[in-house]
């Protein structure tokens, strides 16, 4: 194989800038992360700049989108939870489009790394543990104690739900980046094994065509994992947002 | 034992997991089918959820997907 499915994920530092000796240098990931904020509020702002009764299509697609994380947000985190409608609005748009830029050949998938979707499920658990504790006190930690749980269990079961409950971040982080991890590294194995048929004569090329239709059909299933992680971790942080507003089983 | 033998036996076996999620997914989509046949109507309403299970389910199939890849890459 000539390049290892590796190294499509590597991080190149596009402007050096060190700042008292941290390297804070401009990197391809912050560029795409940058293009996808650009993305994001071109569309936004330019969908909706008409606000026009009868949308047009534009701005029918963005009314979509917006009132689908609304719905969602409204549905598991109660009226209460419309205050943080900006919060998983974003996180929602920027995995979205971030995951499906990522696509598109030479580009990078920032959210392949453990440490962006790591830092935001870190803010998203952060955000419920603080909220929670500021909303209800220490009725905060009712979360961890079931209703109807005969006496003797009680003690193994807080300790189950505070071990699920400190899950929450690794699992919330890992489903992304595992997720955007194997798919890339699944398309460019695939498309290696064009590379490798094809380099056998003829006979090679003609086989070749199987492994890139195998490519063409994971593609095809990338955008679709690529949107649907993104709702996910969506609609995992409204539950979790809802179990800061409304913390008693 | 070498230890990069004993790590591409242990990515083999992390490849059981997938397995296994392959199991818990034809589960949620049979269940599924099988109400929907029942009562097509509301096949509809249930689609979020539907996809929001397979999802999670589809991210402990990958878990173990990321263990195989760590042993064999680094």
């Amino acid at each position: 194989m000539a390049t290892d499915p590796i190294h499509q994920f590597r991080i190149i530092k596009l402007i050096p800038i060190q700042v008292g000796g941290v390297d804070l240098s401009f990197t391809n990931s912050a560029l795409f992360m940058v293009l996808s904020v650009v993305t994001i509020a071109a569309f936004l702002l330019l969908a909706t700049r008409k606000r026009a009764l009868v949308p047009s299509r534009w701005q029918s697609s963005a009314e979509v989108i917006y009132e689908f994380m609304a719905q969602t947000l409204r549905e598991n985190a109660g009226s209460e939870g419309m205050r943080f409608f900006p919060f998983v609005f974003s996180i929602f748009m920027f995995f979205l489009f971030g995951n499906s830029w990522g696509l598109f050949p030479y580009f990078f998938t920032y959210s392949a790394h453990i440490i962006v979707t790591g830092a935001m499920a870190l803010v998203v658990i952060l955000t419920v543990v603080i909220y929670g504790l500021y909303r209800h006190k220490l009725h905060f930690f009712r979360l961890f104690v079931p209703s109807d749980v005969p006496g003797a269990l009680l003690p193994f079961v807080v300790v189950i739900e505070i071990l699920s409950f400190l899950s929450r971040p690794i699992s919330l982080s890992i489903r992304l980046f595992a997720n955007m991890l194997a798919g890339h590294i699944t398309i460019e194995v695939f498309a290696g094994f064009v590379i490798a048929l094809a380099s056998f004569g003829a006979l090679g090329m003609f086989g070749a065509i199987f492994p890139l239709l195998a490519t063409i059909a994971l593609t095809a299933l990338e955008f679709l994992v690529a949107a649907l992680q993104a709702y996910v971790f969506a609609i995992l942080t409204c539950l979790y947002l809802n179990d800061a507003l409304h913390p008693s089983h | 034992m070498e230890l990069d033998a004993a790590k591409a036996i242990g990515a083999g076996i992390a490849c059981i997991g997938m397995g296994t999620a392959g199991i818990g997914l034809g589960h949620i989509f049979g269940n599924f089918l099988a109400g929907a046949i029942r009562n097509p109507a509301a096949a509809d309403g249930q689609f979020g959820r539907l996809i929001f299970g397979f999802a999670i389910t589809e991210a402990m199939g990958i878990f173990s997907l990321l263990i195989a890849l760590i042993l064999l890459f680094t």
